[in-house]
């Protein structure tokens, strides 16, 4: 068995698969570039004690000579399955049970006031399922009658109007991929590590399709003063009608806009169905939900979550006030917090970037805890204030590894470390920590939460 | 506009059909309609710092004092000082405070905690958000004359306004200019996107991408404690079972490689297995569900958690203290009541008598889920 090579998953090899010139090719080979894991994968076959512990992660041939799940046909491949429609709205696989938005213990004393954390650590691509979406309510949410949910549009504009959902469905409609992130996104960790995983660190961090109105066509509707009018409240119909200032210039630019559709279906009632503002790039407060209310003003609202709350402390005791933008950020999905890894040899690192401010325009990513990096391959598409998706090749060699992501947008702005923001801002923030994360590759195989100095 | 015959031509046909707004006609008529003066009233709810928007009336401390223990108190104590249910709303403020309009506690890194009056910088704020969201179970129910006063009362806790103090419209501005952290604002800063603050553009920090031997030997300066691990639940159980990685089996000590996966598959199969068999005990927990789902839907839970304590008991520890009292249950939702667990009154509850006995065979069974 001394042939078997400890990276995971790969089939046990047949004796002399290799003869020695083979193995002297693929010595040389290896000394160069990517595959030198094989190399070292031999080696550590000699000296390793920890060698049965590792091979039972793997995949190898069973004494029979062959694998039951291929030797044996399944049920499902010997029998007729189930026909169309048993579900009217299909669901995931029994086997994806695990994968649920979460609450963190102790973070809220209500639940309807609260947050559930999107499983970051589990999911593809760029596009948050709209079940996973992560959910920030202020005071519990409704499932409200389309029918009957009104948009009123007043302040500074000729005419105050009136919009029924069938109005609004009937206005030039545009799609368009955003992220949303709570302001408060990794707020537990502005001081030292809290939590275990990625969920409870980043989750407050989704991306959807989204469908609407821009705004500015509703204001234009109203005719709006779009001089004077500097900033525009946005109200919700929830029992806490949210309130939040939006930016005119921000509106001016298209966008913002006045959204129904989600990921190709409507609004679900936990994201504001049947109606909420999409604010892109600035945290997600602001993305009202149940969106009852415009009002053009010149002067901006001090809202509860202005005045009260979403201001972020400095060191000299001065709160700022109007915090919105959500900077560059980046993190690593998997692996990631609170995961084990299998087994030495080839992993893709994945995860996740984002600017407030536009596209990202590169990913680098490091497994020495910061001393040297390579720069990730981003995946399509690439879009401005969406999620992007980045991934880069990693043989695991056993050891402990630090592995991080830094990303930069097109301004040209450069992921922050923690010691670069708190040297500006403190630890007494809360909002808008958008440090370089860090995750503890032990030789266990198990992931740590980390910050590193 | 005017200038073009064809643009008077549609306004006119507009102004027949009793739309106002010639803009939105020319562009997509037949959607919208103006709304009407009573309309925008019973909306158009929002008070700013310079008070536009503020109804006129008044309201006095010692009135906002009732209105505070029937209606505020149980969820933010009777001095504002509750955390139990939200953070605290007075506490931290001076004296000294009120005259400089910066809060010198905020400065304390040593002082526990945040209270609204010590971040409050607008009075308008306050109106404002009780009157639209307050009191939490039925927001939007106070009069204009229990705002004003609630709020003066509020004030009156942090030492703003005196006990004899009654607040209006005409007077706001005055506590406006006593609010201890008035001075303790700034939008000089890069995270407003927009120019409308004439704030500052220049990010904070500065970073540079290095890609070789840029920081000496890293070190781990915080590192998730032992006892974080498993506080957010078995992690075991919030990954998929398959794939690149497991979640970690927290609910066992750090182990060596391999040692989670197959335990890990374990609790998927015994959490997915849809077709088991229906035991009494899976009829019972339907029940449980029922009931939690009725605790839920008339706010019980607003103060009283499954198994720990909000403002009033946990459901379990009533489940305890009085097992098998179904009727003594049932009686005490209907008509509220204090002292059986301690001075802060549970308000009569006007669930049907259904609902009722519902919860309290749940909680005299035991409260289970």
């Amino acid at each position: 068995m001394d042939d078997n090579m400890s990276s995971g998953r790969v089939r046990k090899a047949p004796e002399n698969f290799l003869d020695r010139d083979g193995i002297k090719t693929v010595f040389s080979e290896a000394k160069n570039g990517r595959r030198s894991f094989i190399r070292s994968a031999f080696a550590a076959v000699a000296t390793t004690a920890t060698l049965p512990a590792v091979l039972a992660q793997g995949n190898p041939v069973p004494v029979e000579g062959g694998d039951p799940n291929i030797l044996n046909l399944p049920q499902h491949s010997k029998a007729l399955g189930q026909g169309v429609a048993v579900e009217g709205y299909g669901k995931p696989s029994q086997y994806e049970v695990n994968i649920q938005r979460r609450q963190s213990p102790g973070l809220t004393q209500t639940t309807q006031a609260s947050v559930s954390f999107a499983p970051l650590q589990s999911l593809f691509g760029i596009v948050t399922p709209s079940g996973l979406h992560f959910e920030r309510h202020h005071q519990g949410w409704w499932d409200i009658d389309p029918s009957k949910h009104r948009l009123m549009l007043n302040g500074m504009v000729k005419a105050a109007k009136v919009f029924t959902l069938d109005e609004i469905m009937r206005l030039p409609s545009v799609s368009r991929f955003h992220f949303i992130e709570c302001g408060a996104n990794t707020a537990v960790e502005w001081g030292n590590v809290a939590v275990p995983t990625v969920q409870y660190t980043h989750g407050m961090l989704s991306c959807s399709e989204f469908t609407g109105v821009p705004l500015i066509t509703l204001l234009e509707l109203a005719g709006a003063d779009l001089k004077n009018g500097k900033f525009v409240l946005a109200e919700g119909a929830d029992g806490s009608s949210m309130t939040r200032t939006i930016p005119m210039s921000l509106i001016k630019s298209g966008e913002v806009f006045v959204a129904y559709g989600q990921n190709g279906e409507m609004l679900r009632p936990e994201q504001g169905y049947p109606l909420r503002l999409i604010v892109p790039g600035v945290q997600g407060v602001s993305w009202i939900k149940y969106l009852r209310r415009i009002e053009v003003g010149d002067k901006p609202y001090a809202a509860k979550d202005e005045a009260v709350h979403y201001m972020d402390l400095q060191p000299g005791g001065l709160h700022r006030q109007y915090t919105n933008l959500q900077e560059c950020k980046s993190v690593v999905t998997t692996p990631s917090g609170g995961q084990v890894l299998l087994d030495k040899g080839f992993y893709n690192i994945t995860g996740l970037a984002w600017s407030g401010k536009g596209k990202v325009k590169k990913v680098d990513v490091s497994v020495d805890g910061g001393r040297n990096w390579r720069t990730a391959r981003l995946e399509t598409p690439v879009l401005s204030k969406a999620l992007t998706r980045f991934n880069m090749d990693w043989v695991w060699d056993g050891k402990p590894a630090i592995i991080q992501s830094r990303a930069t947008d097109d301004t040209g702005f450069v992921q922050p470390t923690y010691q670069q923001l708190r040297g500006v801002r403190g630890t007494r923030s809360i909002y808008h920590n958008n440090a370089i994360q860090s995750w503890l590759v032990q030789e266990s195989g198990e992931v740590k939460n980390v910050q590193v100095s | 506009m005017f200038k073009f015959p064809k643009a008077l031509v549609v306004i006119a046909l507009i102004a027949a059909a009793g739309l106002a707004s010639a803009q939105s006609a020319i562009k997509m008529p037949g959607v919208g309609r103006d709304a009407t003066p009573k309309e925008v009233a019973a909306w158009d709810i929002d008070v700013r710092p310079d008070f536009k928007g503020l109804p006129v009336g008044s309201g006095s401390v010692a009135k906002g004092q009732d209105v505070w223990e029937n209606k505020c108190a149980h969820c933010h104590g009777f001095f504002g000082e509750s955390g139990e249910v939200f953070s605290p709303l007075v506490g931290g403020t001076s004296a000294d405070d009120i005259k400089t309009g910066r809060v010198a506690k905020l400065t304390d890194n040593s002082f526990p905690g945040r209270t609204t009056l010590m971040k409050v910088p607008t009075v308008s704020t306050l109106w404002d958000y009780i009157n639209r969201a307050m009191p939490w179970t039925e927001p939007k129910s106070l009069t204009t004359e229990e705002v004003y006063s609630v709020t003066a009362f509020l004030l009156n806790l942090g030492g703003i306004v005196p006990d004899n103090f009654v607040m209006s419209d005409k007077n706001i501005a005055e506590v406006q200019a006593r609010m201890p952290n008035r001075n303790g604002m700034t939008t000089a800063h890069a995270m407003w996107p927009g120019n409308e603050f004439n704030g500052v553009s220049k990010p904070d920090t500065r970073n540079v991408a290095c890609m070789r031997d840029c920081v000496t030997e890293p070190k781990v300066a915080s590192f998730l404690p032992d006892y974080a691990r498993n506080a957010h639940g078995n992690l075991a159980e919030q990954n998929r079972g398959f794939g690149a990685q497991r979640g970690a089996d927290t609910s066992r000590p750090e182990g060596k490689p391999g040692a989670t996966a197959p335990m890990v598959n374990a609790v998927v199969v015994a959490q997915v297995s849809p077709s088991a068999p229906t035991a009494p005990a899976a009829v019972a927990s339907g029940d449980n569900k029922a009931a939690a789902v009725l605790a839920q839907k008339n706010n019980c839970m607003v103060c009283h958690g499954i198994d720990k304590k909000i403002v009033g008991p946990g459901f379990n520890d009533i489940a305890k203290k009085h097992a098998g009292k179904t009727d003594y249950l049932a009686g005490k939702i209907k008509s509220g009541g204090s002292g059986v667990w301690g001075p802060i009154p549970m308000p009569a509850q006007t669930l049907s008598d259904a609902d009722a006995k519902t919860i309290a065979v749940w909680l005299a069974s035991g409260a289970g889920k």
